[in-house]
């Protein structure tokens, strides 16, 4: 196995063992952008010189006997929505070309506390909005399986870095499976935890009610392990719990028996490929031969979940959007009003899906309108809720496909933003929620495309969620790594 | 036919909380910084930052509003109030829309005479803006060159305090904005003031026929920098509504701006739709409980309020006057009322000497009140030998002067000063004595009836004194003097 190939777990064993030292790690995922990056744009910054100062700190404070744990001395990605101090941040957007924040998101903070090491910023849709990452401002990513597909998004930067090894682990944002569908669709382990477990202060805002942070990796073990890095409240998000992270790690390796699995009936059927189905299927065959009781459950709301989140984020949205003025920071096209140089401005600055869900959103909130959009999508997240909550009387946990299909060709679905959303529609109740998911890669379809399931479990059941997750990692056996086609000269 | 008019009048007040810090962040609450040095992340909007709310200021509305006596939501939220203005760095203010942290209160207005009960409609809770400088031709805004940003103020929080629209006359709507920033000293929430901007009023004005229950068009004014520009504001815009009313130019339902120099109000230009706030809950915020025991902790704490210390004054003796006088007052001289008066002193004397010769002292030497070296027992000593008749009331004055002056006890400052009135008549007589001999023309008038001669008799008595006689006495003694002879 390569050095790039490792999991976090497997390169800290090397590291401690003195087999390899973090420049080593550091290098090892450098060389790996350099043969890559070509073909996938997931980054749209690397922090070479960053990520060279931290990795020789690791690897000074290990020889000192200092060990910051799980992730000390590891390159870790980050996503491009997350604040970096001193590093430029853009969320993809050409409003913020060239914008360099003056602070670090909280989970940068506790990434540097934890030892890791930042290697760069990864791409994603414009403000975290898509599924492609085709609507990023700097150009798409592409998927490591396929270079004429997408990765998935909004995290696609983030699932291709990991995928391909250009990164040990990253993070991402999840504010309708922008974790979960790219980790589905480039054979990676991809989590949303339970909303409020780790801070969103420094996370450029899509739709704050939504929005988690969490991890993209190689592994279910990697993913718990990063979770515990970033978890934990913040006194500086109002919205963060300061519930103890759970003994994730104590039931690892419990296994599924005895326990109660619901799978969801109404995430099948139309729209989702047969090779999906059929894998899903499988695994939940195999988890009930590993002991687990599997019962069929219902989550009637579940059918008009989408069309709910599809006005809820679209209204946080147009708020939180409305900061890019050219007033502070970023780009600025001037006016001869202040009024004309914020429209200009934000005309300029933004993309077309990103503009499309701030008129949205901003519709949805308008007076008159309000009752029949906004205040009817808040009503469906109660009713949600409540079926979320009448399913876990009776279940464990909860499963389902990650996402109806595999990786798509990139400019399939561009065009067509309503069969763009719909690739949401498995993971965006557990936002809706506020509930925690996983996905973990389970299998190849037969064109060699990565699937994914999506385990789901209650708000802060991240123990059980990710005991079902080890256990499907382990029923499926997944060990296939892509190989990245050299572009055509 | 001319119909009997009557206005219709609501006031909007902001009171900028002088917490320590922001109403989201940990940035210093601080008039006349140097500009944008008392900010951060959080209330400059940028991306990314997150608004954590103060708890300290929630304590202080909840205590305004129990002040006001309005009930306190047992659970409240905060709203985005969505519109784009330069010097909103979010583009949407934190505010409170149908859950405010108070509701239904009212407020008694001191009065004479008659009594007028204000109603509270809220009190919520929310942040200030930045301030917008207009630099160029004259600062106004449509001419302006460019404008400055300061956000030191951004985020500073605010609660804003919407009277029902109970108050009927732009004396009353003064007396409430008066009210209202007593109290609002008293429980030390707010400097509340007027001209720095930390104490600020709009008015919502209409008119009706007398005697109607029918609201007529409401117009908003705004930029009113005093209690007087309040008044005057409100006087003129019912005036011009009266005027208005029925002619070509009726009254419609706008915004005006009190132009203080010329003494009017002036339409603002308003923006088509601006007002459709799109107002939702605030999702990076989690709603507030309140609590009974939380509130009944702050009710506890509650200092006697302007209206209560009236009323107790008004028991004590002291007429309306004195006692709103009192109670405005600073709290120096109230704590010195009270002490002096547990002392047994009279209360009307105490409040008199207070308010009037203490107070002027104070304005004359440019003292603080609080660096007021002024002992109840002096006080009540000196009330005491001015009962008494040991000085007299011109003398007490000066016998205060020297109490202030720190040179000891009113017996010991008048003897000092040779102050103590001669009320002894056999050292009188002989002045007296003196006095007749000295003017026979007056004895004469007297005795052809002319009664008024005395005055200047006495007069040449204080005089031949240096103003030690006791007037009352000289004067007995003087009428004795010439009817005996």
């Amino acid at each position: 196995m390569t050095l790039h190939e490792k999991t976090i777990v497997e390169a800290g064993r090397s590291l401690r063992s003195g087999e390899v030292t973090s420049e080593d790690l550091l290098d090892a995922v450098l060389l790996r952008a350099s043969q890559t990056e070509a073909q996938l744009h997931a980054y749209l910054t690397l922090d070479k010189e960053g990520a060279r100062e931290a990795a020789g700190q690791a690897d000074a404070d290990l020889a000192d006997g200092i060990d910051r744990g799980p992730l000390h001395g590891i390159p870790i990605a980050l996503k491009d929505n997350m604040c970096t101090r001193g590093v430029e941040t853009t969320a993809a957007s050409q409003i913020l070309a060239g914008y360099v924040p003056p602070y670090d998101a909280t989970v940068v903070t506790r990434l540097r506390d934890a030892g890791a090491v930042i290697v760069g910023k990864t791409n994603l849709d414009e403000f975290a909005m898509g599924s492609s990452t085709e609507n990023s401002a700097y150009g798409p990513s592409f998927n490591p399986w396929d270079i004429g597909r997408i990765p998935g998004g909004s995290s696609g930067g983030s699932a291709a870095a990991v995928a391909a090894g250009s990164a040990f682990g990253a993070l991402g944002s999840d504010t309708g499976g922008s974790i979960r569908q790219p980790a589905s669709l480039t054979g990676i382990v991809g989590l949303k935890p339970t909303y409020g477990t780790v801070s969103r202060y420094g996370l450029i805002a899509f739709a704050s009610s939504l929005d988690q942070i969490g991890p993209l990796s190689k592994s279910v073990e990697d993913a718990a392990l990063t979770l515990e890095a970033i978890w934990g409240h913040d006194p500086l998000d109002a919205t963060s719990y300061s519930a103890e992270y759970p003994d994730v790690p104590a039931d690892l390796d419990t296994g599924v028996d005895g326990l109660k699995i619901g799978v969801i009936k109404e995430l099948a059927g139309e729209g989702y490929e047969p090779a999906v189905e059929s894998s899903v299927a499988d695994m939940v065959q195999s988890l009930s031969e590993a002991g687990a009781e599997i019962v069929e459950v219902s989550l009637p709301t579940v059918d008009i979940a989408l069309s709910a989140y599809y006005l809820v984020a679209p209204a946080e949205a147009s708020a939180n959007l409305a900061r890019f003025d050219g007033i502070r920071y970023g780009l600025r096209v001037e006016g001869e009003t202040t009024e004309e140089l914020m429209a200009r401005t934000r005309a300029e600055g933004f993309g077309p899906e990103v503009t499309r869900r701030i008129l949205l959103g901003t519709y949805a909130l308008s007076a008159g309108y309000y009752d029949a959009f906004y205040g009817q999508a808040q009503r469906v997240r109660v009713a949600l809720r409540d079926d979320f909550a009448r399913a876990y009387e009776t279940v464990d946990a909860l499963v389902s496909p990650t996402s109806p299909t595999v990786a798509f060709p990139a400019g399939e679905k561009i065009d067509d933003p309503l069969s763009m959303y719909l690739t949401d529609i498995c993971t965006n109740p557990a936002n809706l929620v506020g509930h925690p998911g996983i996905s973990v890669p389970i299998g190849l379809d037969e064109q060699g495309l990565p699937i994914g399931f999506q385990v789901m479990a209650p708000a802060l059941g991240e123990r059980v969620l990710f005991r079902v997750a080890a256990e499907v990692e382990r029923l499926a056996g997944f060990g296939a790594r892509p190989v990245i086609e050299e572009l055509a000269s | 036919m001319t119909a009997r008019w009557e206005a219709v009048i609501g006031i909007e007040v902001h009171v900028e909380l002088a917490t320590d810090s922001k109403m989201f962040c940990g940035c210093a609450v601080e008039f006349g910084s140097e500009p944008n040095t008392n900010v951060c992340p959080v209330c400059l909007g940028l991306p990314g930052a997150l608004p954590v709310p103060n708890r300290k200021a929630i304590e202080w509305i909840m205590a305004i509003g129990l002040a006001l006596n309005c009930q306190v939501s047992h659970k409240s939220v905060f709203h985005r109030k969505n519109y784009f203005y330069a010097d909103l760095p979010k583009n949407y203010q934190i505010s409170q829309y149908d859950i405010p942290v108070c509701h239904d209160g009212y407020l008694d207005l001191p009065n004479d005479g008659e009594s007028v009960r204000v109603g509270i409609e809220r009190a919520h809770m929310e942040e200030d803006t930045g301030k917008s400088t207009h630099v160029g031709d004259g600062g106004r805004i449509h001419a302006a060159k460019s404008t400055l940003l300061d956000f030191n103020r951004s985020g500073v929080p605010l609660v804003e305090i919407v009277s029902k629209p109970d108050i009927r006359t732009a004396t009353q709507a003064r007396a409430y904005a008066q009210e209202l920033r007593a109290i609002v000293l008293e429980l030390g929430v707010s400097d509340a003031r007027l001209e720095e901007g930390s104490m600020r009023f709009d008015a919502n004005v209409s008119i009706r026929p007398e005697g109607s229950d029918v609201l007529g068009t409401k117009v908003e004014i705004k930029n009113m920098n005093s209690f007087r520009s309040l008044e005057r504001a409100i006087d003129y815009e019912i005036q011009r509504q009266i005027e208005a009313t029925g002619s070509d130019s009726d009254v419609i339902q706008e915004t005006r701006h009190w132009d203080e120099e010329a003494g009017v109000t002036h339409s603002m230009r308003t923006k088509e739709g601006s007002s459709d706030y799109r107002y939702f809950i605030e999702p990076d915020l989690v709603p507030m409980i309140m609590d009974e025991t939380w509130v009944a902790t702050i009710r506890n704490k509650l200092p006697e309020l302007p209206a209560q210390r009236r009323e107790r004054y008004l028991g004590q003796g002291l007429d309306e006057s004195s006692a709103g006088v009192l109670s405005d007052s600073p709290a120096m001289l109230r704590s010195l009322y009270d002490e002096t008066v547990s002392l047994g002193a009279d209360t009307r004397a105490t409040a008199n000497w207070l308010t009037g010769e203490v107070t002027a002292w104070l304005r004359k030497t440019g003292t603080e009140p609080a660096d007021l070296r002024l002992e109840p027992v002096h006080l009540q000593e000196l009330i005491t030998i001015v009962d008494e008749g040991v000085v007299s009331s011109s003398a007490a004055k000066e016998v205060l002067e020297g109490i202030l002056s720190g040179e000891g006890s009113a017996r010991v400052v008048a003897e000092r000063r040779d102050l103590i009135q001669i009320s002894d008549s056999s050292a009188l007589a002989e002045v007296i004595g003196h006095v007749l001999e000295e003017h026979p023309d007056a004895v004469a008038s007297y005795q052809e009836g002319e009664q008024k001669v005395v005055g200047f008799l006495v007069g040449q008595v204080m005089r031949a004194t240096q103003g030690k006689a006791d007037p009352k006495l000289a004067n007995e003694m003087l009428r004795e003097a010439l009817g005996g002879s």
